[in-house]
């Protein structure tokens, strides 16, 4: 394994894979925080070639995170297929990248690949892959996931409905509720982020998500967004809900710092599959975004493309209904402007489908970074090309309560209607059934949210 | 408060006058401005046709600050809807990403000091710089400053110079005022160019404050950019627990506005002042 190299007669030479990693990824802000970036494009580019020619099994026997010291590499070794890793441990990334390009890889083949796949590998192969690539690739392969209903159909772009509201004010709520609904929003989730994380606050919330979707039986699914503790509580004091939410890390340390592990997870599938309200059996929804491991100081000096795909690797374990990248929500530091957030965006969702993961993508940023609402429409338009499972959407694109922007309500019929995509198809009756969609086209009712108020369903 | 309240009084009645008394027939009025459509009375318009029940509407959108109702082209956005956005988020950024006047700054009667952060890109890629002052402005702040204050106040831009704009040359003299005749000794004020929050535990330091209280510009939302906030701590120092500060958020105009602010803080700043523990060691 030798990790040098010589490009445009300049030799280049690095001391470990971990740093091989680091410098191959395209620039991001916060590999600049965290000191391991590459000095120059020339040197960026030398690490990629090195990257190239190392194998598959130099990366899966080199984890960033030490296997005693780290439950995300401990399930990630572990649940590796032996028989599919045997079969490609020899090969270099140069030739896996070619593989999962190529016509002989289609869905069945990508779909038995990703068992054999250590996070390491799914990151060192993205970190050769341009951004059409990116796209080419994680458009052959779907994940479905099942809760109440079953998400990642090909020829669907589904939206989580994220009413939020900067009280809590269930009226409030319900009035963004209603209008999303009617723009043919809410086939993967009805989410909300709550102001308050405390078990009632939630449970209020849940409750009123529950009536509606019974009232107007919305084939759809809930979940309020609290602290996973705060949730199980709820759940346990028999709050209606069907899916538990948590935010996630790559490493056990991030986990730890975010307030759970993964015994909390299993604790929380088990009483929903006991107490939930949804039929299941994938009842987790997860977020992740680079960085976060860089933020809480959980990141082992490795970078946050790697740090990224050990997320994925944990999440597989759970088997969720939904995981998605808050791409831009984390601030410049990490990764400084759109052309940094599209990239990401992009590398997550291919990194997520190559590890077998129901993906979506929360595509946003926030004021102080150099990105706006045109750069939001790109990278969702791009996520729809490549076959993402969901977007976001909020009223006008501007959520009240976490200050950010993220899509529209307005957005995803646009994508839909542009790249031939549908809604979830159980959502799309529904739509049709209460007059708000018609052939893929919203009708001329659609749009308005006294729809709801209105009818007495 | 109450000048306030019979100011806008006053203005109410003087509109309504003008509305009534000699208004002039419809087609002899000059054309009229074009409206503002940042304004409230312009927000405050819906701009969905024939809404199956237009009370209900009425009802749901004073429920949310969220932006419902707004109609729509097709399936995007209405022209109106869009141009607001891209003003919101417009003044937002420049909140983020422009500098103030340093007349602003001289009229106020302050010197400016700056972190290790050489532009406002470094300042907004490097949190870790902007939490360090530049040595020249530790020998400045060290030459100029009254030394071993009770309490030392400065101004920082963080991530609204709107806010500082806004806000600064009225909630600065109340609460140096409301201080000062307390009896506490007052250290002299400063505004520090690409600061952190966390450069307050350095301005403690070297001058022996007992008290620091840092006014610094909010991330902007697009609901205002124009939001500050107050971070306190007791004897502060660098690599202290953020636990330890105390916040005062939300002030401008549509929240807590800023003389309200100062009398406020000046109160905040003496409890902690007495009982020597600020954050979550403080005693509400």
């Amino acid at each position: 394994m030798k990790l040098r190299t010589t490009l445009a007669g300049r030799s280049f030479t690095f001391h470990s894979i971990k740093e091989v990693l680091a410098k191959a990824n395209e620039e991001k802000s916060g590999d600049i925080l965290a000191g391991i970036a590459a000095q120059s494009d020339l040197e960026r580019i030398a690490a990629k070639e090195v990257l190239s020619r190392l194998l598959v099994e130099d990366l899966c026997e080199n984890p960033v995170v030490p296997y005693e010291d780290d439950e995300v590499t401990r399930m990630n070794q572990d649940s590796l297929d032996r028989e599919v890793y045997g079969s490609i441990r020899r090969m270099s990334i140069a030739e896996l990248r070619e593989y999962i390009l190529s016509y002989a890889a289609g869905e069945p083949e990508l779909r038995r690949l990703s068992r054999g796949l250590t996070a390491e590998v799914v990151a060192g192969v993205c970190k050769l892959m341009g951004n059409l690539d990116l796209v080419y690739a994680a458009n052959k392969v779907r994940v479905t996931a099942t809760c109440n209903t079953t998400i990642g159909l090909r020829g669907t772009l589904a939206t989580r409905l994220q009413p939020n509201h900067p009280t809590d004010n269930v009226e409030g709520i319900t009035a963004s509720l209603f209008e999303g609904l009617s723009y043919g929003c809410g086939d993967a989730l009805l989410g909300l982020n709550p102001v308050n994380d405390t078990v009632a606050a939630l449970a209020e919330v849940l409750k009123r998500f529950d009536e509606v979707k019974r009232r107007f039986e919305i084939p759809t699914q809930i979940c309020v967004l609290g602290h996973i503790t705060t949730q199980i509580e709820a759940v346990k004091r028999g709050a209606p809900c069907d899916m538990i939410f948590q935010s996630i890390a790559g490493s056990q340390k991030g986990n730890t710092e975010f307030g759970f592990s993964s015994d909390t997870v299993r604790e929380a599938m088990a009483l929903l599959k006991q107490r939930g309200t949804a039929k299941g059996p994938d009842v987790m929804y997860f977020e992740t975004g680079q960085g976060s491991e860089l933020s809480s100081d959980a990141h082992y000096g490795a970078d946050q493309v790697t740090m990224e795909a050990r997320c994925y690797a944990f999440a597989r374990e759970f088997h969720p209904f939904m995981v998605n990248t808050v791409v831009g929500f984390i601030g410049p530091e990490y990764l400084y402007d759109s052309r940094q957030v599209i990239r990401a965006g992009l590398e997550d969702h291919f990194m997520a489908k190559l590890s077998g993961v129901p993906m979506g993508c929360d595509c946003c940023y926030t004021n102080h970074m150099q990105a706006d609402q045109n750069d939001v429409e790109n990278l969702s338009m791009l996520l729809g090309c490549c076959g993402a499972n969901y977007i976001l959407g909020v009223p006008t694109g501007d959520d009240v309560m976490l200050n950010y922007q993220t899509n529209a309500y307005h957005d995803v019929g646009a994508i839909r209607e542009t790249l031939g995509l549908r809604p979830l198809p159980e959502f799309e009756k529904w739509l049709e059934k209460m007059g708000i969609m018609e052939n893929g086209r919203l009708t001329p009712r659609a749009g308005d949210p006294t729809l709801f108020t209105a009818m007495r369903g | 408060m109450d000048d306030r309240l019979i100011q806008l009084i006053v203005d109410e009645v003087v509109r309504q006058l003008g509305r009534g008394v000699g208004a002039t027939p419809a087609d002899t009025v000059p054309e009229a401005e074009p409206l503002d459509i940042t304004s409230p009375e312009a927000r405050a318009a819906s701009l969905l046709a024939d809404p199956a029940s237009p009370d209900a509407l009425e009802r749901m959108r004073k429920r949310t600050t969220a932006r419902i109702g707004v109609g729509r082209a097709g399936p995007r956005l209405n022209t109106r809807t869009m141009l607001t956005l891209r003003a919101d988020h417009a003044q937002a950024r420049d909140a983020v990403f422009s500098t103030i006047d340093p007349k602003f700054i001289e009229s106020l009667g302050l010197m400016t000091v700056r972190t290790m952060c050489a532009d406002k890109q470094t300042f907004i890629t490097r949190p870790d710089l902007g939490r360090r002052l530049s040595p020249e402005s530790e020998k400045l702040i060290l030459e100029k400053c009254v030394h071993d204050p009770d309490v030392q106040i400065y101004a920082a831009d963080g991530l609204s110079t709107t806010a500082i704009r806004a806000n600064l040359d009225r909630i600065l003299p109340i609460l140096i005022e409301t201080l000062t005749s307390s009896g506490l000794k007052v250290g002299t004020p400063f505004y520090m160019e690409y600061g952190r929050v966390a450069a307050e535990d350095r301005v403690a330091e070297l001058l022996g404050a007992k008290v620091v209280c840092v006014l610094i510009g909010e991330r902007p939302g697009l609901a205002t950019a124009s939001s500050m906030s107050a971070y306190i701590a007791y004897n502060a120092h660098v690599g202290m627990p953020e636990a330890r500060r105390t916040v005062v958020s939300n002030i401008h105009k549509d929240g807590l506005n800023a003389i309200e602010a100062g009398a406020y803080i000046a109160e905040v700043i003496k409890k902690i002042y007495e009982q020597k523990a600020s954050g979550i060691e403080l005693v509400k």
